[in-house]
């Protein structure tokens, strides 16, 4: 057998196109963008509230940041569990969850955003 | 030819696992947007899958790898409390851009924004590398899929590309510095 039909056999063993349910997509694409989300969120509430900013202070030479990254990454993990279960095998409006994702995700970046968060601070 | 260890590792977390993950991510949002025009799926070998696969671990590898470093090891550097008399700021980066009104936006805007939505960056390019490498041959199908990975995967580009910008400037107006001196070639003075 020569290398190119050594490869087309290769090529041939892979799987192919299949019709597969949008919805683990779905469910990745949405928690992610909440993932980003919880990162704005957990700053800004940090950055506002120093009892809270302490309870995140996981790791005390990096402060509240610590607990602010892993709670959204914990939470982001486990979002993407619980919606990748449920979708698994399903067709969702990935139309309705992008819009729901964009949000997600504007939201997440305006959060972090140090003049915005000012301004929710009210400085 | 010297360099101190901070300095070292702070090298390492922007030059490094920074700039390689924003190449990696730019790759693959060439990949993105390149699909959209294919007309038929390519397959790849068994070598070529896995050659794939270990593209898109390496670039999520490396976003992880720089936010790690930067929140857990060079980031406590930065915002080192100088004890009291301390007047050389030079080993308290944080300190030291705020010490004046023209630096002080550095800190003000830059590291507060990069700490933050760095973060972002490998979350989202954890989920391209998953969806991309899940619906490599049916992503024609999935049109709206595509376009929201493609959307989401610039905004990470983006997000690094904002820390990365601000962590290059920020170490050069208060660059990371101390710890033991490695000597990388010729003789120590």
């Amino acid at each position: 057998m020569n290398h190119s039909e050594a490869q087309s056999e290769k090529r041939a063993a892979m799987p192919r196109a299949k019709q597969l349910p949008n919805g683990p997509a779905a469910a990745a694409i949405l928690s992610a963008a909440a993932g980003c989300a919880f990162v704005g969120i957990l700053s800004v509430v940090a950055g506002a509230s120093k009892p809270i900013a302490k309870v995140l202070t996981f790791y005390l030479p990096t402060g509240s940041l610590s607990g602010v990254s892993s709670v959204a990454i914990l939470l982001w993990l486990a979002t993407w569990v619980i919606l990748a279960k449920r979708w698994r095998i399903r067709t969702v409006a990935i139309g309705k969850v992008n819009a729901m994702a964009f949000l997600l995700l504007a939201l997440g970046i305006l959060l972090t955003f140090p003049p915005f968060a000012e301004f929710l601070h009210g400085n | 030819m010297e360099i101190t260890l901070r300095a070292l590792i702070t090298m390492i977390h922007g030059m490094l696992f920074g700039a390689f993950f924003l190449m990696a991510t730019y790759g693959l949002v060439v990949e993105l947007s390149r699909s959209e025009y294919v007309e038929l799926p390519q397959q790849l070998t068994v070598r070529g899958y896995s050659r794939e696969r270990l593209y898109l671990v390496g670039m999520v590898a490396l976003g992880w790898a720089a936010v790690l470093t930067g929140a857990y090891i060079i980031y406590p550097w930065y915002r080192a409390v100088p004890p009291a008399g301390v007047t050389d700021l030079a080993l308290y980066p944080r300190y030291l851009l705020k010490s004046s009104a023209t630096t002080s936006g550095w800190h003000d805007l830059g590291m507060e924004w990069k700490e933050h939505v760095a973060w972002i960056a490998p979350i989202i390019m954890t989920m391209v590398a998953y969806v991309f490498a899940k619906y490599r041959l049916s992503m024609q199908e999935h049109p709206q899929v595509r376009k929201a990975v493609l959307a989401f995967a610039l905004t990470a580009f983006g997000a690094a590309g904002v820390a990365g910008f601000f962590g290059a400037m920020i170490n050069k107006y208060a660059p990371v510095n101390g710890g033991p001196t490695i000597r990388l070639m010729g003789k120590s003075q």
